[in-house]
């Protein structure tokens, strides 16, 4: 997994981490001034680029930057903090905010914003609050968002942890997806039943895996 | 023909106008806050609404492959409203956001005395901001509401090239042509302005500082008006590149001041001139849509 010192390394590869740079003085600015965290988070892809990181994948230069300046806050403000920055901030600081959260000292005080993410209907912000640090994500909520990505046709390797944590009952739920699907003629995401076959799920009246189906386009 | 539509409000309109727009040529838009039809009673209610300005709109929009930016202000109309005052308070952080391209629609509604001092402070706001500001002019009364935003706009102190009045006609074009602001015009089924009234207006007045928009919202309205008047320019004897000029280049150049713009890379050859493609005048250039 990514790390803070990673996201350094990264950004300092792309020169944003320069010494006397926005970036640079933004984060010292932070230790004692965390209030600025208003302007300075917004501003950061017009700053910093918001181009992919080769060093850190998976991360923009904006994002890995985002993440830096919550960093920088002390302790004591950061969940305060990070909230505002979720709650005040447009899709970009939104996803930011999800990405950073297992990198942050940050306990349980985000997982909300995680219930947030998973009402919206935009699939970048549902897949970044299925990361690592949805491991604190109660156990329904989790499900459920699982299976808002198969509906979403977010891939399902974007979930974090996903075969460790796939159970019997979120089998049975993708079974009934699977069936829905079948029913009505249209094809069910490879990802979704290579879940099923790895879960063996009791109970479950119709054998899920059923002779080849058609090609699925999502796949 | 690629469009930049400078003044749709899309959270009005359904996704089949998107697919409508993307056809027809729409590639950007500017989506400006205004007011909803029914009048809101609280801050809280113009934040969930700018909140979608920068979030799902955007969103909705890359679906189809449309840019989508907001400007963003507490409008003339309701700014009559004591209660919706407070939105002030609300605009700094909305101001510091990435789609965020200008201050606006602010201006005049009855010209009462709070509207003017929601206007000036909003100006006032744009100059802080590092922003241009996007005017509405009064439909009543609309040569001295011409007039007294003007005077509005030169007391602030904000640079007139910065600033847009919108839905102009043949009586209040020339008028803020000489105080060297931008020039909008919204084409409406109707009323404000039609496609053939709006190419005598360019063959009189020259294509500097024009922005045609459809203004298209919750009302009767054709967000594809923009698109008619490109043709009826080319019918009218413009040629291709007049037309990519007053709906294309004339939009990316006033809300490209706020160095916020992210626009599609339509013409290969405009980003390697821009250096590269990366960026343009500070504004972002995206390959291969949203
Ligand atoms: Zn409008």
């Amino acid at each position: 997994m990514t790390t803070l010192d990673g996201l350094r390394g990264a950004l300092a590869q792309h020169g944003a981490l320069d010494t006397g740079g926005w970036l640079a003085s933004a984060v010292a600015r932070l230790m004692t001034d965390p209030d600025a965290l208003e302007r300075l988070f917004p501003a950061a892809g017009r700053h910093c680029g918001r181009a992919p990181l080769r060093e850190a994948p998976g991360w923009s230069a904006d994002q890995a930057a985002r993440a830096l300046l919550l960093a920088a806050l002390p302790p004591d403000r950061l969940p305060a903090a990070v909230e505002a920055a979720y709650r005040q901030g447009d899709a970009g600081e939104k996803l930011a905010v999800l990405k950073a959260l297992p990198l942050l000292p940050i306990g349980d005080a985000a997982v909300p914003l995680l219930g947030d993410a998973l009402r919206t209907n935009d699939p970048r912000l549902v897949a970044a609050a299925l990361g690592p640090y949805a491991a604190r994500l109660d156990d329904a909520a989790w499900r459920q968002g699982v299976l808002k990505c198969v509906f979403m046709g977010v891939p399902l390797q974007r979930v974090h942890g996903l075969d460790e944590r796939a159970d019997a009952e979120l089998a049975a739920m993708l079974d009934g997806f699977a069936r829905e699907r079948r029913a009505a003629g249209r094809p069910v995401p490879a990802d979704a039943l290579a879940v099923l076959d790895l879960v063996a799920a009791p109970d479950l009246a119709v054998p899920h895996r059923i002779a080849p189906l058609e090609q699925d386009k999502e796949g | 023909m690629r469009i930049f539509d400078s003044h749709i409000h899309m959270t009005s309109r359904t996704t089949d106008d998107y697919e409508r727009m993307a056809a027809a040529g729409v590639r950007a838009v500017v989506e400006p806050a205004f007011w909803l039809g029914q009048p809101r009673t609280n801050p809280g209610s113009f934040a969930d609404y700018f909140d979608a300005l920068v979030g799902w709109e955007p969103f909705r929009a890359s679906q189809f492959g449309i840019h989508h930016h907001a400007t963003i202000a507490l409008n003339p109309k309701e700014a009559n409203d004591p209660r919706c005052r407070p939105v002030l308070d609300l605009l700094p952080r909305y101001l510091e956001k990435d789609g965020v391209v200008a201050v606006g629609e602010i201006g005049y509604d009855s010209m009462t005395p709070e509207e003017d001092e929601v206007f000036a402070a909003q100006l006032a706001l744009a100059l802080e901001h590092d922003l241009p500001a996007l005017v509405h002019t009064p439909h009543r009364d609309k040569e001295r509401g011409v007039e007294r935003s003007l005077a509005v706009v030169a007391e602030s102190g904000i640079d007139p090239a910065l600033v847009t009045l919108d839905h102009l006609n043949e009586v209040t074009v020339a008028r803020a042509r000489d105080a060297g602001v931008w020039l909008g015009f919204s084409i409406y089924p109707d009323t404000k302005m039609s496609p053939p009234r709006m190419v005598e207006i360019l063959r009189r007045y020259g294509l500097e500082r024009v922005l045609v928009n459809s203004a298209a919202d919750w009302g009767r309205s054709d967000p594809l008006l923009t698109v008619r008047t490109a043709e009826a320019m080319l019918d009218g004897g413009f040629t291709e590149d007049d037309v990519d000029r007053v709906l294309w280049r004339n939009p990316v150049e006033f809300y490209g001041r706020s160095g916020r713009l992210s626009l599609p890379e339509t013409d290969p050859g405009e980003a390697v001139a821009a250096g590269g493609g990366a960026t343009f005048a500070g504004n972002s250039i995206l390959r291969g849509g949203a």
